[in-house]
């Protein structure tokens, strides 16, 4: 049985002082409910997360308590993902026709606090002050930028067309665009990395309608099909955040096995997508996931970049929403968000942050600590 | 004298006129990991061997932390005191890439594929008096 995306909602990203994260997470399913034409009652199962603003099936609470299967998911970043593949497996599997899938969060300012023990590390590691994801960015594009000759001016130019897609779309945090200059000449956070490279915890829910393909249409004239949904955590001898020690020799990371794996599930191939949101939770992440995800060869991203391909007009359109940069990262809606983004183009309904061409395929891409990715692939 | 507490047990050789960062290394598979663990990541296998990890490697990425990380960060700076620095992974041949502080933070003086030394100093002093004792690396 495949599966079709009928409803998509989204509560606005970034702050927003007078709703709680659950608040958001409602708001955001009530929309989704209304764009598929359906209520909550209606909904068979539901799966949700979020990081710093409860469990999930404290929705139930704001959309009523109607006694289904509500199953809360953490999976760090890519919770979203999690929920979604759970939601997939439920109507695949003939257990259920129709459900919900929310993500939500609300979380403090600064970077994400992190505690050694959750990971199974010592409190040495935090102590000295290296448990923190940001540097472990900083040092991965270090080492690619030193073997594949991506440029500092890239890293700028990855977070200017970030910030001018925000500046289109209403649901983005960061509305403004800014400049490559001021964004290298910000301040150095993690060499080689400044403050406008790094996304930051923010707010914000994203809820979607999931149902059997075979009745998509009663629901909606514009359903779009999951095609792959896939999950990966790392393997040995991958390049992983808070590690205090790696592997000699090193394997693919978690990003390539989702990627491969999806592919393979979908029966397309990278060249075969028409839009990609990849994780930017800095600017040089968007540029390895291009080509970790299969999008191009170690080192081409620099031409890419520097030729405009990933605009919203370009031939490989990335982040056409600001991705991570221009929404920050409430945890728990952060990979939905992605999703989200992607029915929108699909269905042609993007507005000023449309793709040309009439896209067909969709790409979206997470990843996070401790080293896990999750993949979708959508069509129209 | 003042008292030199390891920030950790079995993280190195503590006290040694050499001290050493220690590893763990597989008994089935060769692997090695830092810090000491009981079992191995790479073949699930259980039993290891303790052994003195290199004190000489090449650096094999960095960067410079700009500002003072929130707790579990403890220094014994303040914000008024906090100074950069530097982390990065350094290869330590025949055995793994272990993370470290560097005593390096001007990123005019790192550069990928420099020699590093592994040293021990003082991190910080707890209240009660102590020196508490980390590792580092440092360029040759
Ligand atoms: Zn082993």
């Amino acid at each position: 049985m495949d599966v079709a995306i009928v409803g998509i909602g989204i509560h606005p990203f970034g702050r927003t002082p007078a709703r709680s994260g659950l608040q958001q997470g409602a708001y955001a399913a009530r929309e989704a409910l209304k764009d598929a034409g359906v209520q909550w009652q209606d909904m068979q199962f539901a799966f949700g997360g979020s990081a710093s603003s409860g469990n999930a099936d404290a929705l139930g609470n704001e959309l009523g308590l109607t006694g289904i299967p509500f199953i809360n998911v953490a999976n760090g970043c890519a919770t979203g993902g999690s929920s979604l593949i759970a939601a997939w497996h439920a109507i695949k599997s003939g257990e259920h026709d129709i459900g919900l899938v929310a993500g939500f969060d609300k979380h403090d300012r600064g970077a994400f606090n992190a505690d050694p023990k959750a990971l199974g590390l010592g409190d040495w590691y935090g102590e000295v002050g290296m448990m923190m994801t940001t540097q472990f960015f900083a040092m991965k594009i270090q080492k690619y930028m030193h073997d594949h000759g991506i440029s500092a001016n890239t890293l700028a130019k990855v977070a200017a067309k970030a910030f001018l897609n925000g500046s289109l779309n209403p649901n983005a945090w960061r509305r403004q665009p800014i400049s490559e200059t001021e964004i290298a000449g910000s301040m150095m956070i993690n060499d080689p990395l400044t403050k406008f490279m790094f996304c930051s915890p923010a707010e914000g829910g994203v809820a979607l309608v999931l149902c059997r393909a075979d009745r998509a249409r009663q629901y909606t004239d514009t359903p779009v099909y999951l095609k792959s949904a896939v999950l990966k955590s790392r393997r040995f001898g991958s390049f992983e955040v808070f590690a205090p020690s790696q592997a000699l020799e090193q394997v693919d990371g978690p990003t390539v096995d989702a990627a491969n794996a999806a592919f393979e599930m979908a029966g397309v191939g990278p060249g075969d997508m028409d839009v990609l949101q990849l994780q930017d939770t800095e600017s040089g992440a968007e540029v390895m996931h291009m080509a970790e995800n299969g999008f191009c060869e170690h080192g081409e991203q620099e031409h890419l970049l520097q030729s405009g391909a990933t605009h919203i007009g370009g031939r490989m359109p990335v982040n056409t929403d600001g991705g991570c940069l221009a929404n920050g990262e409430p945890i728990g809606a952060s990979g939905l968000r992605q999703v989200y983004e992607n029915v929108l183009q699909l269905r042609g309904q993007a507005g000023q942050h449309q793709m040309p061409g009439n896209p067909r395929l969709g790409y979206t891409h997470v990843y996070g600590a401790p080293g896990i990715s999750a993949v979708t692939i959508l069509q129209r | 004298m003042t008292e030199k507490r390891p920030i950790a047990e079995g993280l190195f050789t503590w006290p040694s006129p050499q001290p050493a960062l220690l590893a763990s290394r597989c008994r089935q598979c060769g692997v090695a990991a830092f810090p000491v663990a009981e079992s191995c990541m790479a073949c699930s296998g259980q039993e290891v061997d303790v052994e003195e990890l290199p004190r000489r490697g090449t650096l094999w990425t960095w960067t410079i932390q700009q500002f003072m990380p929130k707790p579990p960060y403890n220094s014994g700076e303040t914000p008024e005191t906090f100074q950069p620095y530097g982390v990065g992974y350094v290869e330590l041949p025949g055995g793994v890439r272990v993370e470290g502080r560097l005593t390096e933070n001007d990123p005019q003086k790192l550069r990928i594929g420099m020699a590093m030394d592994v040293v021990f100093d003082a991190y910080r002093r707890d209240p009660d008096g102590a020196e508490i004792v980390s590792y580092f690396f440092k360029p040759v």
